[in-house]
């Protein structure tokens, strides 16, 4: 059986909320960014076995547990990591921002690890926002909200405020594309064609063969 | 004859056959069929494929996307339940704690065991594969030969269906002809790999997968498996009936609801129940077989999980097929005034050379794959494609550094996004996102091709397991301790995966700014991560040696049987169920011989 190698690598081992102490701890109303992380869920998660045949939406196993202003920052960031474009709707309007609540209320060790980087992340996003642009994320002004996320896309030196941001950005990113390209809207924007009964299974089409030159490998 | 309760099970039967995956399952199938009444004890709950398997459902409908937890390792819709490589109450313990020398061992406590959700790989075991040690020296050498599992291998393709093609590559047997199925065409990314496989002397051919690519054909293959036997050639045509071809949808790693593919569950069980003779106690942990004053076995304790209470069953013959370290774990705990250290254990070898499958991956971004046209890749839910060991002559001749061969396996293609997987191309120093993500995602899709080693592991002596004297499970039944080692000949050989995979690539166009580290131990997939764990039970050609004889039987309990990969005196490269299931029919095949002339 295979098992996830180095690319399908789990996303959360890249992620690691690294803050030193001393190295420019933002104080965020009196908190360290990055500490916190709103109190790790408790409770148990859906057991070894769950029924597989039903359809479950987040909150089903466990209680969501973003505050309303984190929700609000949530859905904003998911839609600027994911906007809509000419074929396909943004991230919140596939539920991308329930879905990252959802993974950082689970009480999974993995999904514990998350909650800190993800909540301090929002909150520390919401204060950054009102210091630049005297307003929280959800309700800057797009032109703000952009240039924010520029400055925190880059990547930055670990145990910097910047560094700090600029993970937690690429985590977020992260857990926005599966929230989004794991649902049926996401896998039509992808190209991703398929989960549907044939009678026959063709191979590639001539065309892609053709363009890769690869007409003489076709053996059986 | 059903799944029935400790109540309602018979007071004897003609043999108990302890689990119900890939052994439990050929072993109750071949019994049955040739009219022998046989107890099924399964750790497990009752499990229908038929009425349990997601097909369709996508991730969004599924806690976290479907992502592996805990709960469930290999996703939320892997068919898998109750099991993992942390059971519930079901402890195991490692008597080391230095980096290396652990052992992660994998259960599935579920009707059908681990077949449900495995790959489906089906790869015979080839003739050096049997005499490894008269091959290069190191580890031991099988009582049998290729040719006395060959006929078995037949059988057993034959019943499940694989598909496959003969290649005539060395040490890689064809099957007869017209016993495999046509391969499925390979996916555009597989193409590459052959092409440019084949600039750096790399082979790639069809997968041997247990995947139905067209249905069986119900005339004339029961007859060829149950010669002389009416009844048996009706069950299995009505049966064979019941199983569609596969349909090109949907992971195998799920199960199959129309029965597509092979699982104990829907290929072994339901024609081995259809018979009559069958009965399956699910939920039942066996603790111990128990023996009389004459030193035979006569039946099984096992324990009801659902309300505590031990049970007896009393059968002429027990055939363990529990997996083989739950094998050991039951004969090491079944001590007796004339078996003190457990049963079948004189030559103190029981739980002694556990073997897992050497694992590492390597892959990239194609470029050349990238913007392709949508188009369907779903396929047979798995490989289409493999590359059999394909440097026996340089390892002989000593140019490698290491012993024994590995097989690849390929991970290409436009399959369902998963909970996983690379979304972004973050170059330059930036995350991406926004409309240059969205474009990034649909330009890379399919785009990345990983390649994953899957390699033999010698037998040695710091790689073992024996009865923990202080933990027992919830059950009360003492726990299996594990003690593990690679050797430098595994270490070396994930390196050489590595540095192949990188090259193999690049040469697909991979423009990549990391490097496999040379240091294969940092690759290295601990102990017990492929799930191929065999050994423990070595079959050999004397009882002061080996701990069963060339019949999968225990040397100092006649009517105790090994059926599953407890007996393997190596494991090959080739992943293991294909070669349990022949040995399973095989073992059972003499149980009925020995029955017949009054031996057992």
């Amino acid at each position: 059986m295979n098992l996830p190698d180095p690319l399908r690598i789990d996303r959360r081992l890249a992620i690691k909320w690294i803050l030193a102490a001393g190295a420019g701890a933002v104080l965020l109303k009196g908190r360290a960014f990055g500490a916190d992380g709103a109190g790790a869920p408790g409770g148990a998660g859906y057991g070894p076995d769950p029924d597989l045949m039903r359809a479950y939406k987040p909150g089903d196993y466990w209680p969501l547990t973003f505050t309303i202003a984190e929700r609000r920052a949530a859905a904003a960031l998911s839609d600027l990591v994911i906007p809509a474009g000419p074929l396909s709707p943004s991230a919140s309007s596939v539920g991308v921002a329930d879905f990252i609540d959802e993974w950082v209320s689970a009480p999974y060790p993995d999904n514990a690890r998350d909650r800190g980087t993800i909540v301090a992340g929002l909150r520390w996003l919401d204060g950054a926002s009102r210091t630049r642009a005297g307003a929280v994320f959800a309700d800057s002004t797009d032109a703000q909200r952009q240039a924010l996320c520029a400055e925190i896309s880059l990547d930055a030196p670990a145990h910097t405020e910047a560094g700090t941001a600029s993970r937690f950005f690429r985590s977020f990113r992260d857990l926005a594309a599966v929230g989004y390209y794991t649902t049926p809207v996401g896998m039509k924007e992808i190209g991703y064609v398929g989960n549907v009964p044939l009678a026959r299974f063709e191979g590639p089409p001539a065309d892609v063969i053709q363009r890769l030159g690869l007409a003489d490998e076709v053996k059986w | 004859m059903a799944v029935v309760t400790p109540e309602s099970a018979a007071q004897n039967y003609d043999v108990i056959v302890v689990g119900s995956g890939a052994a439990g399952g050929q072993s109750a199938y071949t019994l049955t069929m040739d009219g022998a009444r046989v107890l099924m004890i399964e750790a497990g709950r009752d499990y229908d494929p038929r009425s349990e398997t997601p097909m369709f459902q996508t991730p969004d409908a599924a806690p976290l996307r479907g992502a592996g937890t805990p709960d469930k390792p290999f996703g939320f819709f892997d068919a898998t339940i109750d099991g993992g490589w942390s059971v519930p109450g079901e402890p195991y313990t490692n008597a080391s704690t230095e980096g290396g020398r652990q052992f992660k061992w994998w259960r599935a406590r579920m009707l059908g065991g681990r077949t449900n959700h495995w790959g489906r790989i089906s790869l015979r075991n080839g003739p050096y594969d049997f005499k490894p040690r008269s091959r290069d020296g190191l580890g031991f050498d099988w009582p049998i030969a290729y040719e006395d599992v060959a006929p078995y291998y037949d059988k057993v393709e034959m019943l499940i269906g694989v598909y496959g093609t003969n290649e005539g590559l060395e040490n890689t047997p064809n099957s007869p002809e017209g016993v495999l199925l046509p391969p499925p065409k390979a996916r555009i990314g597989e193409l590459l790999a052959r092409q440019r496989g084949r600039s750096i002397g790399i082979p790639v051919v069809p997968a041997h997968r247990a995947v139905l690519s067209r249905a069986l054909d119900h005339r004339s293959l029961p007859a060829k498996l149950h010669p002389g036997n009416a009844k048996a050639q009706r069950v299995l045509s009505e049966d064979m009936q019941n199983r569609a071809a596969c349909f090109w949808a949907t992971a195998c790693g799920r199960g199959c609801a129309i029965r597509a593919n092979y699982q104990s569950t829907t290929v072994h069980l339901p024609p081995a129940m259809a018979t009559g003779n069958l009965d399956i106690v699910t939920k039942a942990m066996a603790r111990e077989i128990t023996v009389d004053a004459a030193g035979r076995a006569t039946g099984v304790i096992y324990v009801d999980k659902t309300t505590g209470r031990e049970h007896r069953a009393s059968a002429r013959v027990v055939v363990l097929a529990a997996s083989a370290c739950e094998t050991v774990r039951i004969l090491l705990n079944s001590k007796s005034a004339l078996f003190p250290n457990g049963l079948g254990n004189s030559s103190g070898l029981v739980g002694k050379y556990i073997m897992d499958t050497v694992g590492a991956s390597w892959g990239g971004n194609i470029p050349l794959l990238e913007d392709l046209p949508p188009h369907n890749e779903d396929g047979a839910g798995g490989d289409h494609v493999y590359t059999p060991w394909w440097l026996y002559k340089e390892q002989l001749a000593g140019k490698l550094g290491f012993a024994r061969g590995y097989h690849v396996e390929f991970t290409t293609g436009r399959q369902m996004p998963q909970a996983y997987g690379a979304y972004g191309n973050d170059a330059g120093g930036r995350t991406s996102y926004g409309a240059r993500l969205k474009e990034e995602a649909r330009r890379h899709f399919g785009s990345y091709v990983s390649f994953t080693g899957r390699g033999e592991m010698i037998p040695n002596a710091d790689s073992f397991c024996e009865i923990d004297p202080d933990v027992v499970d919830r059950w009360g039944i003492p726990v299996l301790r594990f003690h593990w080692k690679w050797s430098e000949h595994e270490i070396r050989q994930v390196a050489h995966m590595q540095r192949t995979f990188a090259d193999w690539i690049a040469a697909m166009g991979c423009v990549s700014t990391r490097s496999p580290s040379p240091d294969g131990r940092r690759s290295i997939e601990p102990g017990g991560s492929i799930i191929h764990e065999v050994g423990g039970t070595l079959m050999g050609s004397a009882p002061s040696t080996s701990v069963t004889n060339s019949w999968s039987q225990t040397w100092d309990v006649k009517n105790v049987f090994v059926a599953d990969g407890g007996v393997f005196a190596s494991n090959a490269d080739k992943n293991p169920t294909l070669t349990i299931m022949a040995l399973a029919w095989r073992a059972a095949d003499r149980i009925l011989d020995e029955m017949r002339r009054g031996n057992l």
